[in-house]
């Protein structure tokens, strides 16, 4: 399997943050690998050594979704869950998400819009948060910031670094 | 680290890190190029100095800019955490894409062959 394209990361006004992946597979099969449980619990892991052993997925408007997640060295957990409120298959799915240790004030809204063209798919994944201020708490706890950039342009500016020109210009 | 993300976070400021990851320029030379007024430039450079991502030094009458490193370093280390993680979602998302295909496949081929017979 080769990859059919790399994570972007960028943020979107000031409550927002927006992740978009390329797939290598029809809309249909994603909005399955995102809404059935089966499935969802093979991917949406996190950090290696996590499983995911609650996978719940009530998959109407006003139905609800409950993940948990389980380190399994030390048994700790982590649990996160929300409600439906729209369900276009397969092309979009908006869900409110609140983890049980919340760590960033009120609730998130999360959009995902899946775009096929010729077999394959763009996944664009947009949180919006309640307040600048929750946002802000997200990226203070070790997510995505709003760099007014792409990340890829972020990614190519570090890659640079340790080049010879600059090393130059840093011991100077 | 939030005082690294607070001074990249402005569109101006981005510009000169990305200006000086070419090598220290003097203060002249970024205002010319970025079309932007000396105490403005002056000012974004106040605050990058302050988030530890620029470092100065006087020539003669000119003030010479260069970014400083480690700060970008360490930014570079917690994104790429942040964002490994969800490419290693993705890609078990990739290999069970892969696999859910390959089934579809073969419960077509199989249909295929039963209406043949």
């Amino acid at each position: 399997m080769k990859s059919t394209g790399n994570l972007k990361l960028t943020t979107q006004g000031d409550r927002e943050i927006v992740m978009t992946r390329a797939l290598d597979a029809p809309r249909r099969l994603v909005f399955d690998a995102f809404t059935k449980p089966e499935l969802v619990k093979q991917w949406l892991l996190g950090p290696p050594g996590w499983s995911m052993p609650v996978c719940e997925i009530d998959l109407r408007v006003g139905g609800v979704y409950r993940y948990v997640w389980r380190r399994d060295s030390d048994g700790s957990e982590m649990g996160m869950g929300g409600v439906y409120r729209e369900i276009a298959t397969p092309e979009r799915l908006v869900a409110t998400e609140k983890f049980d240790q919340p760590w960033y004030p009120g609730e998130a809204v999360g959009t995902t819009v899946l775009v096929e063209q010729h077999g394959k798919t763009t996944i664009t994944q947009t949180v919006l948060y309640q307040s600048p201020e929750a946002r802000d708490a997200v990226l203070k706890s070790g997510m995505e910031k709003g760099v007014a950039a792409s990340y890829d342009r972020l990614a190519e500016l570090l890659a640079s670094l340790g080049t010879p020109g600059m090393k130059k210009g840093a011991s100077k | 680290m939030m005082a690294t993300l607070k001074a990249l976070a402005e569109p101006s400021r981005f510009q000169i890190v990305e200006l000086l990851r070419d090598g220290p320029r003097p203060v002249g030379d970024m205002v010319h190029r970025l079309r932007l007024r000396q105490p403005q430039v002056s000012k974004h450079l106040r605050v990058l100095s302050a988030a530890g991502l620029v470092d100065v030094r006087v020539d003669a009458q000119r003030r010479i800019y260069a970014l400083r490193p480690a700060p970008l370093r360490e930014l570079e280390v917690w994104l790429e955490r942040y964002r490994r993680l969800w490419e290693a979602n993705f890609q078990r998302l990739d290999a069970l894409l892969d696999e859910l295909k390959t089934g579809e496949l073969k419960t077509k081929q199989k249909k295929r062959t039963r209406t043949k017979r």
